[in-house]
């Protein structure tokens, strides 16, 4: 296929289209051949990040694994919303056991492929942030320890979206939940509380753990492609906006994921055997108020009188995160 | 070929003749030394082809299983008690799913308060969550019926429980005939699952079903289940012919033929049942035994049949629904509701409290002479409770029961005579 040689500073921006791009650079999902392993026809909400995330990131681990793919879903709106019996979206054998064992499920697989011998069929394992950081936590750890040979990826939006908006241990501070409601004297969701599982993950020592989001979605391919060169325990946590949970327009959902990496608010990062290896800097750094302030959840900030000091906190967690993980481009 | 070993071990072996492909292990007293043999075997090399996977818990126990099932291993685990319960949500899971794992369940209480000994209230806990569930009566009968159990799950793509009573058989040690590779490679055949995770073949397993087909589902499990019905009897006919000895089916009736009173229960309490009968029947009493090996699917035609012509039928069982009363019994008493018996519950052995002739034999005698209550507990030291409904009465914070009972008792140690 014949293409126009470009450089970059031509377009002035930071993005190229794929057609002008050489055939081998071009993204997954570019491809004609594309798997579409999630297929179209499924039940996600308009906007949905976790349906985008989930497409860009199994296509990408199906082109790495040559076809060869099974996965094993968490309970949680990716899996409600892609088998509603009788349909099903996934092109590929998947499997849907329970809400808090999706990794577990993914070593049994994983295990069955090499006493058959079957080394070139690879496993993913995938749930929302409730399914990974609380009630899949033990069988996830589990999975990391022992090195099994499972890449899990975590879409994480944030709380419970699928059950009704409810808080997980990923909903950031001072966001709005069914559970953490914007009343009281501290509304929403209490700071000083919470985890961040690629940290975590980490600390296994894993081969590889990254972060992601849907707002660079080539910089998703190549962590899912790079994911997969690799044997044993791979963590990949993308943010993926969810327009009904955060209460943001649906045609939104990449702006804000986009505003989440480029006010620090949520650090894009890979590492490797628990050392990060590399990060997606900040191109133009925002304050976390252009973040915040298009999200009903964190309405009760922008009152008459805004709450400025709760911003200042929630500021001072994106200013942790530039310079812990170096978002700035310097040294970190 | 005979030899003298331990329960657990020689579920170990047996487990490992049936060459299963993926083994999850998790440390739970008395099942323990089931994983640790069958763990030994994988990491000598005399099991190949196995992967043997240390979890973090039950839970992970029963999920990785589920995953190496449906990808199409043979799988086995094995647990007890709390640990049977903390894999529930999975328990449940690998039966909807129809995944056919076989698990052994080496029998004990469930606490609080904490016991580690026998009794069958962990199996019985999850008698409605679609496994079939097999009870061994001697270390033998636990290693053969392993050995069907792979081949019954497997036919009819359903998970099974072996039920051992945890130390009484798992940790005794006894003469067991151990059979060969090669019978038993000629009894199981290599696994052909029914669905299978295969990227040539895409499958969604685990997709969600609405009211428009869950009770179908539902009704679907329970006439696969019903198949073991006819299933077992035959299993067990085969294995006869190729093992040389009577293992497994649906359940045993011993000198009941003429028996006016029949005693009913599962597990090794048969044996000391057995005895017992055989010294009531010297003294010229009708009395017979009926052992369950099949509790689920539970064989309610079967069992109307071998208890119809008793008077009265004694159901002795270390299980009990609290607030309700048995559970065996219940299942007994609706399959010969028809029939002109009385039926009697006696919860025994719970916590491992020691099932002893002496205790039988008056229990019996008093069934007999119809001086029984409908529902009773073997040797239930009525003067400790009484005492504890005193205390909770005279006072408000009268304390932890568990810590009371045992100042009233005076031992800390098992009472087991």
């Amino acid at each position: 296929m014949s293409y126009q040689p470009i450089s970059f500073y031509q377009t002035g921006t930071f993005t190229v289209g794929n057609r002008l791009l050489a055939p081998d650079e071009r993204s997954v999902q570019a491809q004609v051949k594309r798997y579409n392993s999630l297929n179209s026809g499924h039940r996600a909400c308009q906007g949905c990040g976790e349906a985008l995330g989930a497409r860009y990131a199994i296509d990408a681990a199906m082109e790495a694994a040559h076809g060869q793919l099974i996965a094993a879903n968490a309970t949680g709106c990716l899996e409600v919303f892609s088998t509603p019996y009788p349909e099903t979206s996934w092109q590929i054998p998947w499997v849907h056991s329970l809400f808090g064992n999706a990794a577990a499920v993914a070593t049994g697989i994983a295990a069955a492929l090499k006493v058959k011998g079957k080394h070139d069929v690879r496993v993913v394992a995938q749930g929302g942030d409730g399914g990974t950081t609380d009630i899949g936590f033990g069988c996830l750890s589990g999975m990391f320890e022992r090195n099994d040979d499972v890449l899990y990826i975590c879409y994480d939006n944030g709380g419970y979206m699928n059950t009704g908006i409810q808080r997980s241990s990923a909903t950031p501070p001072a966001a709005r939940t069914a559970t953490t409601m914007a009343v009281g004297a501290e509304p929403g969701n209490p700071f000083g509380q919470g985890k961040f599982v690629p940290a975590i993950a980490m600390a296994h020592d894993i081969p590889y753990v990254a972060t992601a989001t849907v707002a660079d979605l080539r910089d998703l391919e190549a962590k899912v492609l790079r994911a997969m060169e690799i044997r044993g325990a791979r963590y990949i946590h993308i943010l993926v906006p969810c327009p009904l949970g955060w209460g943001t327009a649906s045609g939104d959902t990449i702006k804000m994921a986009r505003l989440a990496k480029e006010t620090g608010f949520f650090p894009v990062f890979e590492a490797e055997q628990g050392v990060v290896t590399g990060v997606l800097p900040i191109r133009k750094k925002l304050p976390v108020e252009e973040f915040l302030r298009p999200q009903k959840r964190y309405a009760h900030l922008f009152g008459k009188q805004p709450k400025v000091d709760v911003i200042a906190k929630l500021q001072a967690l994106a200013d942790r995160n530039i310079r812990k993980y170096g978002l700035l481009g310097e040294e970190h | 070929m005979l030899k003298q070993t331990e329960g657990s071990h020689a579920v170990a072996e047996a487990v490992a003749l049936c060459r299963p492909e993926v083994v999850c292990a998790y440390p739970i007293s008395p099942q323990t030394h089931i994983v640790e043999g069958v763990g030994e075997l994988v990491k000598s090399g005399e099991l190949r082809n196995c992967e043997f996977i240390n979890v973090e818990s039950e839970f992970a126990a029963m999920s990785v299983a589920i995953g190496s099932s449906a990808a199409g291993a043979r799988t086995y685990t094995a647990t007890a008690s709390q640990g049977l319960l903390f894999m529930a949500e999975a328990v449940f899971n690998a039966s909807g799913l129809g995944l056919p794992i076989v698990m052994t369940v080496a029998n004990r209480a469930i606490g609080a308060p904490i016991n580690i000994w026998n009794d069958h209230t962990d199996s019985l806990a999850m008698r409605d969550s679609g496994w079939l569930q097999l009870f061994a009566e001697t270390n033998q009968e636990a290693l053969d019926l392993h050995i069907q159990a792979f081949r019954l799950g497997e036919e009819l793509s359903l998970p099974v429980m072996v039920c051992m009573d945890g130390f009484i058989l798992t940790h005794a040690y006894e003469r067991v005939d151990m059979p060969t590779q090669a019978q038993v490679d000629a009894y199981l055949p290599p696994y052909s699952p029914r669905q299978v995770l295969d990227p040539a073949e895409p499958v969604s397993i685990g997709a969600m079903v609405g009211p428009e087909a869950f009770m179908e589902v539902r009704y679907l499990a329970h006439a696969k289940q019903r198949q073991a019905l006819e299933r077992m009897p035959a299993y067990a006919a085969e294995f006869k012919s190729i093992f040389g000895r009577d293992s497994g089916g649906l359940l045993h009736s011993y000198r009941a033929d003429d028996a006016e009173t029949i005693v009913v229960a599962m597990g090794s309490v048969l044996g000391t049942i057995k005895d017992t009968v055989d010294e009531m029947r010297a003294a010229g009493d009708k009395i017979g035994v009926m052992g369950l090996t099949l509790f689920r699917p539970f064989p309610s035609a079967q069992v109307r049949d071998a208890l119809q012509h008793a008077k009265r039928v004694v159901v002795l069982e270390k299980s009990f629904s609290i607030g309700a009363g048995g559970i065996l019994a219940t299942n007994v008493r609706t399959a010969i509701s028809a029939l002109p018996i009385d039926t009697y519950t006696v919860g025994a052995g719970l916590g491992g409290r020691a099932i002893t002739k002496r205790s039988l034999h008056a229990l019996f005698r008093g069934a007999i002479q119809g001086k029984l209550e409908f529902l009773t507990f073997l040797d239930l030291n009525r003067e400790v409770v009484d005492k504890q409904l005193a205390r909770e009465a005279q006072k408000r914070r009268s304390g932890p029961i568990a810590e009371n009972l045992l100042r009233d008792v005076g031992v800390v140690a098992a009472k087991i005579v």
